[in-house]
This record gives C-alpha cells, sequence and structure tokens, in this order.
C-alpha cells in the first residue's frame, strides 16, 4: 500500500501543475497521504470511535471528496489535516513532512462563513495575510484581487451583516485562496446555502479551482456537489473499522450535470448508500 | 455558581433612530436576501421617488415635523403642564413652582451662584470614580473571561460584593476611609464596578468560539485573537455595562452628596430642600437630569463609533 501511495505521489501530473503557478509563487507541493488514522472521542465516560485506521493518497493538484454518513467521521477527518484536532493514533503528511497543528500551508473554508462581522469584506481577506507577515497595503492589494476572482468587486467595503449567505461564502472562498494555500479544505462549504445558491456556487468553485490548481479536499454530504467537483470520491464507512471505497470521476471539465456518464456516476455513488 | 451577565434591563444597547436621523436604508438581509448569491443587486436604498423640488421640500419638512412631533410631542406636553398647572390652580406652587421660575434659579444657580462649583465638584466625584471603575474593570474582565479557572474561583465572591449594595456599605466606607472625598468616591467606585467588571467577563465568555478557530486556522498569534477578535467581539457587551455603571455612579454621587457633604449637586439639592428653596431645588434636579443624559450622550456616541458593524446586523 504505501508503495502504491509513494508511486502515486512521484506520478508526473504535467497538467495540474502549469507554469504560471509555479510563477505566482506556488510550490509544485500539496500533496497528502492520510496515514492508518484513527481518533476516538470520550462519550458518556466511554471511548467512541470516529475514524478507525483511514488511509489514503491525494496528489498534488487533485480534487478530494470526502462523503459518508453522518457520524462517519468526515468533518473529523478533515479537521484532523487541517491541524486543528490530533489525531490519536496514524499521522497526516503533507508532501511527506507530518502536519503538527494548524499551518500557513492549508486553508480552510469552513460550512458558516466565519467572517469577522467588525471587518469589511476588504478586511477579512486580509486578515490572514497580515496575520502572515504582510503589511497592511500588501494584504489589502491582494485581497482586492481575490475579491475580484469570486466576483465581489463592488461589495469589497460591505461589512459581512450586509451580505447574503452566498456572497458571504464567496468571501470565505476569496479569503482562503489569498493566502495561497497548497492544499483548501472545505468542509460542507455550501452545506447552509439553498438549492440555487449552491449550484452557482460549485460552477464558480470548479471555475477557481481551474485557475488556481490547488489541491482541495471536500467534504460534503450532497453527492452530485461530489461527482461534479471532485476527481476521487473518498466513501468513509458506516461501520468503524470497514474498509473505506472509492470512486473515480473520469469526466472532463467542465462538466454537466445531465450527461449520462454523471447521472451514472452519481447512480453509482448512491448505490453505495444503497439508495437509488 | 458562575458568573452571568448582568442583562441589560434598565439600558438598551441601542436605543433605536433618532428623531434626526432618516429611516435606514433597507439591508440585504433576511431569508428572501440570504436566498440570492448573485451579487447583482446593489444594497444602496431604492431611489426615491421625487416629484417638483419645491413640492419635494415641503413633504421632506412635513415628514421632519412629524418625526420631531412623535419624538418629544409628550416631553413638550409635559413641560407645558408642568408650566400651567400652578397658574391654573392645579397645583401649589409652593411646592410645584412653574417651569420658568426652575430654569431662572437655574440659571442665577451656575451665574451668580455655586452651581458651576458644584457641577465641577460632582463631576470630579463621580468621574474619578468611574475612571478607575472602567481602568479596573475591563482589564480584569477582559483577563477574567478568558481564563476559567480564575473566573470560576472568583465568581462567587464577585456576586457577594455585587449584590451588597453600595449605599448600605458607605457607612463602612465612612468609618475606614473618614468623611471626605475618599469615601464618596470609593462607595461610587465600588458600585460602577460591578457592572463594568461583569458584562466585560460576560462580553469575552460569549465571543464565537468558531472565529477564534478561525483566526487560529489563519495563523493568528494569541495576541492578535485578543486584539481582533475577542476585544471587539466584547465591545458592544462592555458598553451595555459602561452605559449602567455611568447612571449608577451619577445615582451613588448624590446619595453620598445627600449624606456627609458641603458641596457638589446632591448637597445642593438637599440645601435647597432645608433651606425652602423649592425652585432652586428642582433647578438642581433638572441639572443632575441633564448631566445624566449627557453622559449616556456620550457613551451612545462613542458606542456608535466603535461598534457600527453590531447595529446593522438589527
Amino acid at each position: 500500500m504505501a508503495l502504491v501511495e509513494t508511486a502515486l505521489a512521484e506520478a508526473p501530473q504535467p497538467e495540474r501543475v502549469s507554469d504560471d503557478r509555479v510563477a505566482a509563487g506556488h510550490r509544485a507541493g500539496g500533496a497528502v497521504t492520510i496515514r492508518n488514522l484513527s481518533k476516538s472521542y470520550v462519550l458518556n465516560g466511554r471511548p467512541f470511535p470516529v475514524l478507525d485506521r483511514v488511509s489514503h493518497h491525494v496528489a498534488a493538484g487533485e480534487v478530494l471528496a470526502i462523503v459518508g454518513a453522518s457520524g462517519s467521521g468526515k468533518t473529523t477527518l478533515l479537521r484532523v489535516i487541517a491541524g486543528l484536532e490530533a489525531a490519536d493514533d496514524g499521522a497526516v503528511l503533507i508532501d511527506d513532512s507530518p502536519v503538527h497543528g494548524v499551518g500557513a500551508d492549508r486553508a480552510v473554508v469552513f460550512q458558516e462563513p466565519r467572517l469577522l462581522p467588525w471587518l469589511t469584506v476588504l478586511d477579512n481577506i486580509a486578515f490572514p495575510l497580515e496575520n502572515r507577515g504582510a503589511t497592511r497595503a500588501e494584504a489589502r492589494e491582494r485581497a482586492r484581487h481575490y475579491v475580484g476572482l469570486v466576483g465581489l468587486a463592488d461589495f469589497a467595503d460591505a461589512l459581512p451583516a450586509q451580505l447574503s449567505g452566498g456572497m458571504a461564502q464567496r468571501v470565505g472562498i476569496a479569503r482562503a485562496l489569498a493566502v495561497k494555500p497548497e492544499i483548501l479544505l472545505l468542509d460542507e462549504p455550501f452545506g447552509a446555502l439553498d438549492a440555487m445558491t449552491k449550484l452557482t456556487l460549485q460552477d464558480e468553485l470548479s471555475r477557481i479551482w481551474r485557475e488556481e490548481k490547488v489541491t482541495m479536499i471536500l467534504v460534503t454530504h450532497d453527492l452530485e456537489e461530489a461527482v461534479y467537483l471532485a476527481d476521487r470520491v473518498l466513501i468513509l464507512p458506516r461501520e468503524k473499522g470497514d474498509s473505506t471505497r472509492e470512486i473515480t470521476v473520469d469526466l472532463p471539465r467542465p462538466r454537466s450535470r445531465s450527461e449520462p456518464r454523471f447521472v451514472q456516476l452519481r447512480a453509482a455513488l448512491l448505490a453505495a448508500f444503497g439508495l437509488h | 455558581m458562575t458568573l452571568e451577565t448582568q442583562q441589560p434591563v434598565i439600558l438598551p444597547r441601542y436605543a433605536g433612530p433618532r428623531f434626526w436621523h432618516r429611516p435606514p436604508p433597507p439591508h440585504r438581509s433576511g431569508s428572501a436576501a440570504r436566498a440570492s448569491a448573485v451579487p447583482l443587486a446593489d444594497p444602496a436604498p431604492a431611489p426615491e421617488v421625487r416629484s417638483a423640488p419645491a413640492a419635494g421640500r415641503a413633504a421632506r419638512f412635513a415628514a421632519f415635523a412629524r418625526r420631531v412631533t412623535a419624538r418629544f410631542g409628550l416631553l413638550v406636553a409635559f413641560a407645558v403642564l408642568w408650566q400651567v398647572a400652578p397658574a391654573l390652580g392645579w397645583s401649589n406652587p409652593a411646592v410645584l413652582p412653574p417651569l420658568d421660575a426652575i430654569v431662572r434659579a437655574l440659571w442665577t444657580g451656575v451665574t451668580v451662584g455655586t452651581f458651576a462649583n458644584d457641577i465641577a465638584i460632582s463631576l470630579q466625584r463621580s468621574g474619578i470614580a468611574f475612571g478607575a471603575a472602567v481602568g479596573i474593570g475591563i482589564p480584569l474582565g477582559l483577563f477574567m473571561g478568558q481564563i476559567r479557572i480564575i473566573e470560576h474561583s472568583l465568581g462567587p465572591i464577585l456576586q457577594l460584593f455585587r449584590q451588597t449594595s453600595a449605599l448600605a456599605l458607605y457607612p463602612v466606607f465612612i468609618l475606614l476611609l473618614g468623611l471626605g472625598e475618599t469615601s464618596k468616591i470609593f462607595v461610587i467606585f465600588w458600585a460602577t464596578l460591578f457592572p463594568i467588571l461583569l458584562a466585560t467577563i460576560g462580553g469575552v465568555k460569549q465571543v464565537d468560539a468558531k472565529l477564534v478557530e478561525m483566526a487560529r486556522v489563519y495563523g493568528a498569534s494569541r495576541l492578535t485573537v485578543f486584539r481582533r477578535v475577542v476585544l471587539p467581539a466584547s465591545l458592544p457587551q462592555i458598553f451595555v455595562g459602561l452605559r449602567l455603571s455611568a447612571t449608577t455612579a451619577l445615582l451613588l454621587l448624590i446619595a453620598a452628596e445627600m449624606i456627609g457633604a458641603n458641596s457638589g449637586i446632591g448637597f445642593q439639592v438637599m440645601n435647597a430642600q432645608y433651606n425652602f428653596q423649592i425652585p432652586l431645588m428642582f433647578a438642581a434636579i433638572l441639572l443632575l437630569a441633564l448631566l445624566g443624559l449627557l453622559a449616556n450622550l456620550v457613551l451612545e456616541t462613542l458606542q456608535a463609533r466603535l461598534c457600527r458593524w453590531s447595529r446593522i446586523k438589527d
């Protein structure tokens, strides 16, 4: 297994790491290896396993969707990768170095936008950059680029309370991208939005990914979203200790939600949950 | 037992739009606006329908007049009633002098009397006490709110102190500190400290843990989390405490000055009553009310400047 992972990590990915991405300051890294990860919470005095020896590999520039029934530990897995929680056993490696806590190589888009209500849209996007040593002017300049990327240039000086839910989530995405992470972690990012907004933002995320070529790990409970956005879909088992399953989405981008192959893949994913 | 924030029963966080404010533009909030993610709609107020300039001006004046009437109509009616009641024989002018006599007494008191001096000494007493309460209460509250164990072990004794009436303790403070300025300032300080302290602790404890986590993910140091997340998030709550304390400061000031002082506005109220200078007594009371309004206005303005974001939500 370890051999296969190494082979995968070393496989050349020319179409995913373009020259201009390197020129834009991106390192050609961002491969994530999840190795034998276990974690349990203590519930009523007894350990309650959430993740049981989960292993997986995500190549640099790839999009992995993680799906699973509620309680399958998909959000916990993402939080461990983000460094917000420590695993009981096993490790997360990013380009072969183990994760200890949060880091500048990863950015998170949360389910809620989590914007600071007292900062404008622009300052919210600049906030992480200032934390990482950019001057205020530099940070705002870079933030201005990303606020445009998500189509909110006219709202740069608005306060979060003045935005709709979808707009606020776009700001969350812009904030994550502005730090130029190698890995973008998305925790049910569109879960709280209505159906139409969700589809629009999925299109937008797909477009942004094609521009930025960042590794994405997307936790979602929306199977169609998983098929639409991901290169591969990881299915976490309901029973702890059962093995994970995986579906490869062999569709070119931009994708159509109604083409036969898409419908077929979605059906296959549904079948994995015993649904039709 | 845990510390609970004193609820803003007396002072609402935001007193609503004042008469000179035009109605706020409709914000894009609420479920209908939230449903849309397409950032095409302009959040600016809807364009006003304008007719001829003159008619527009008249309509605007009428709207302004309506707002002024709605806001101050009852106040004016109250003042008029006060003014005419003695003349019409509805009240005894010796006990309830007409308003013009009170305003005249106030004017004389300020220009030739000792009112200017009294205001100065009263402001000094309450100002020092309030300043000390702010200077100690806010930093201590910020510290206590973040460290659970400290808050946990100091909570019960703070609750005990808070529930002990400062007025009941005034004789104790006089015994300990003498009848001079120190005991007066200390009793005001005592009464104003707890609303500020408890509001600050409550504000810090209410900070959204998800925002703190977000800041951590995005590289914020502990100091940055405190400065840019915890502090701004607790500010509206801190202001609730400040406004509550400002009112308490004036209340305690009067009580302290009535009990043992020979200057100050509270002293003037009592002194005028002893000497049966009823208009002067009402003038001093009016002065106190004005001071209270002024203190509240200052804090409200400060809050509006510092917490602009928290009003948009409502």
